[in-house]
């Protein structure tokens, strides 16, 4: 940092000092965002100052930026001051059994095949003290103690492990990256932080953790996975159980910062709320999702099954800077109703051999419109880089849309890049030719969207690939007849 | 078994079936021959439930029952089964997958408990050697890249799975090399019993040499215009269709 903005960050956190006006002991701040909520949030979170003034260089980026608007969604403004950027987590009083909970989320839960455990869980009824899932979690903890994973809450690791943190923040997604990265940045309040020291094999999926610990992340999460040399980790984020929040505006940040000989794979399953039949009070899913295979021979994979929120816009990347690393996108979006997506993925091709590979399914229903964006990028030096691209898109009735824009850039003659694109619809013919067979509709849609979809379910945790089955048949329920 | 009594269908409009009366009863196999065009495959998905095809008049008694009140995967669990003319790629899903979601839901139906994984094998395994099929076929995507015969191979197949009471084979026939025909010919055969029936839809006797039919109808225009036993199908092999075209062409003049 250079002298004048040292100086300049100085004085304006001192200005603060005095006018300091908001009350510290507020569970919530005031709606709206200005520098003040800014050092409210990062006190109430007894933050270093490193970190405030990380968060203020962020905020000061984000007011100089302009919503974009190239997606191929539409969604009323945004009134980013009349949001509350900060609430202390509630302690509600909690369901005394599962009979207190309303039946139609009950009834989900059953047609995903959730256990009675979880679904207790999911719905904040108390749990038996054996099960408990703070018990639960810490017996996990310890175990991935022992290989030294780190893995904790965001706010726990800037506590407990500043200098890796430090390290790694923004290493990947600069705060001014984008402007809901930027926004992210200013106010990010809670999310998972990741550590694989070198060599080490994590023993587990690092979902059933997760999971447990899934329920209070705010609507500005943060996520922060480093796995050092020759590690390796799977990590599985969200939930096949439908989310409701309050909240509208969701502007996650994933930073994935991958070494040498080191192998990230990273699922997710999204199912926020999508709205009711006309759209109406859904979540805007705006996700900046980024990771760097930084060293040789390192290797991300996304896969991602997209089923909820209104608006949904993100594109899980992967600069490949080491030489002969590799970069996956597996995903599966389905939209029905009102719902909108714009997803895909960006694959910079950074150093010599390095491979990629995209495999989008979308599938579009009722008066929806789901559109695959992605960019393969070579670089002069990126000497033999390969990508293969398939994008595939599914069309149920005739009132949805499937929109693909892929944006390919090559500035190395030896690379290779393949693009295949496919649009069907599902045929009458399949249809009938399941209910000949003695299955009914519903079941004849869910299985062959998810025989359209079984490259990328494959990739998914055993026990995830299954409920996500389910999920697609769930979020397709009555699109067709 | 089956009694149609003055069927009528018609598709966008046009009448395609004028008043099909006919009876099958228990343990009988009848063939339903005639040109193209004659409605040979609109009765059998008249049958099997097809929406596109809407029925005008008439009724179809079904084992005591409306058929044509039942939806078409009511119609496949009540024991109606319909090999394709031309079987419907699925892409991700194999036929073990396919045949493991329709049997289950077949027995949900009939109030009975999902098959075990080891009890599904066992059946399937013992149902392959029916029509030679190979396991690895059964692994594939349904009828994805299969040739011809596979396809009708693997059609027979699924109805050994499903044990229907009524099968109907809409011109199996076609698209099959000898061998094939003959394998799937005796896949049918085994699957005969006295209690179940079977409608042959072909457009040439020599499906009839291996599986041997009780009655053989002739339709034309909708209708049925003749019907004997076995030796009118090598009467049509013969003669070809023309005799029987003019025969009801000078009566309705």
């Amino acid at each position: 940092m250079s002298k004048d903005n040292e100086i300049l960050e100085q004085f304006t956190s001192k200005e603060y000092e005095h006018g300091w006006n908001i009350d510290l002991e507020a569970d919530q701040a005031p709606k709206g965002l200005s520098e003040e909520i800014i050092h409210f949030i990062s006190a109430k979170k007894e933050e270093p100052q490193w970190l405030l003034d990380w968060r203020l260089k962020a905020y000061r980026a984000w007011t100089k930026m302009e919503e974009p608007d190239w997606a191929n969604v539409k969604f009323p403004k945004i009134n980013y001051q009349d949001i509350i950027y900060y609430s202390a987590p509630k302690q509600k009083v909690k369901p005394k059994s599962l009979d207190e909970i309303d039946p139609e989320l009950l009834d989900t839960f059953k047609k995903l095949g959730i256990s009675l455990e979880e679904q207790k869980r999911l719905t904040g009824v108390a749990v038996d003290a054996v099960l408990d899932s703070v018990s639960v979690a810490t017996t996990f903890k310890d175990k991935l103690g022992e290989l030294g994973i780190i893995f904790c809450s965001f706010s726990e690791a800037v506590k407990e492990h500043p200098e890796l943190v430090k390290k790694y923040l923004g290493s990947v997604v600069p705060q001014g990256d984008n402007y809901f990265s930027a926004l992210n940045s200013a106010v990010f309040t809670d999310g998972s932080f990741c550590y694989i020291p070198k060599g080490v094999r994590c023993p587990m999926e690092l979902s059933t953790y997760f999971r447990i610990n899934a329920a209070n992340t705010g609507q500005f999460e943060r996520t922060l996975i480093v796995a050092e040399e020759g590690s390796y980790v799977s990590y599985l984020e969200g939930c096949t159980a439908p989310q409701r929040d309050e909240n509208q505006l969701h502007a996650a940040v994933v930073e994935i910062y991958v070494q040498k000989d080191a192998e990230v794979k990273y699922s997710t399953v999204q199912n926020w709320y999508p709205g009711d039949k006309n759209g109406k009070g859904g979540i805007y899913n705006f996700v900046t999702k980024r990771g760097i295979c930084a060293g040789d021979n390192a290797k991300l994979s996304w896969t991602q099954v997209e089923t909820g929120s209104s608006v949904t816009w993100k594109y899980p990347s992967c600069i490949l800077k080491g030489d002969n690393s590799t970069g996956e996108f597996y995903s599966v979006a389905v939209t029905n109703n009102m719902q909108q997506a714009d997803t895909g993925t960006k694959m910079i091709h950074i150093g010599k051999n390095t491979k990629s590979r995209i495999v989008s399914k979308g599938v579009s229903a009722g008066k929806s419109q789901n559109s695959y964006r992605g960019q393969v990028k070579v670089m002069k030096r990126a000497e033999g880089a390969r990508n293969f691209s398939q994008c595939d898109s599914l069309l149920m009735g005739d009132q949805c849309g499937a929109h693909t824009f892929p944006y390919i850039d090559v500035e190395n003659k030896s690379a290779q890049v393949e693009h295949e694109a496919t649009t069907s619809k599902i045929g009458e013919d399949q249809i009938f030719y399941c209910t000949q067979r003695g299955i009914d509709e519903e079941s004849a849609i869910a299985l062959i969207v998810n025989g359209y979809c079984k490259e990328v379910l494959n990739q998914l945790p055993m026990e995830f690939a299954v409920e996500a089955q389910k999920l697609l048949a769930l979020t397709l329920e009555g699109s067709v007849g | 078994m089956l009694k149609i009594k003055n069927l009528h269908a018609s598709i966008e409009g046009k009448d395609i079936l004028n008043g099909i009366n006919l009876e099958i009863k228990p343990g009988e196999v009848h063939a339903i021959m005639g040109p193209n065009g004659s409605g040979k495959s609109t009765l059998a998905s008249v049958l099997a439930g097809r929406e596109e095809y809407e029925v005008t008049d008439g009724e179809i008694e079904y084992l005591g029952k409306d058929l044509l009140d039942l939806s078409p995967e009511d119609r496949a669990r009540e024991g109606v089964f319909l090999a394709f003319q031309y079987p419907v790629e699925i892409p991700g899903v194999s036929t073990t997958n396919f045949l493991k979601t329709a049997i289950n839901q077949i027995r949900e139906y009939r109030g009975q408990e999902p098959l075990d994984a080891v009890s599904f094998l066992t059946t399937m395994k013992e149902k392959m050697k029916l029509v030679e099929i190979d396991q690895a076929l059964l692994s594939r995507s349904l009828n994805e890249g299969f040739s011809g015969g596979e396809k009708k191979r693997n059609e027979i197949f699924q109805m050994a799975m499903l044990e229907p009471k009524l099968s109907i084979l809409d011109e199996t026939d076609s698209g099959l090399d000898i061998d094939a025909l003959r394998i799937v010919a005796n896949g049918v055969n085994k699957l005969k019993t006295s209690e179940t029936s079977t409608i042959v839809v072909t457009h040439y006797q020599r499906l009839l040499d291996y599986i041997v039919p009780d009655f053989v109808h002739v339709l034309y225009k909708g209708k049925i215009v003749k019907s004997g036993d076995k030796n009118l199908a090598l009467e049509l092999e013969e003669k070809g269709y023309d005799w029987i075209k003019e025969e009801v062409d000078t009566a309705t003049a």
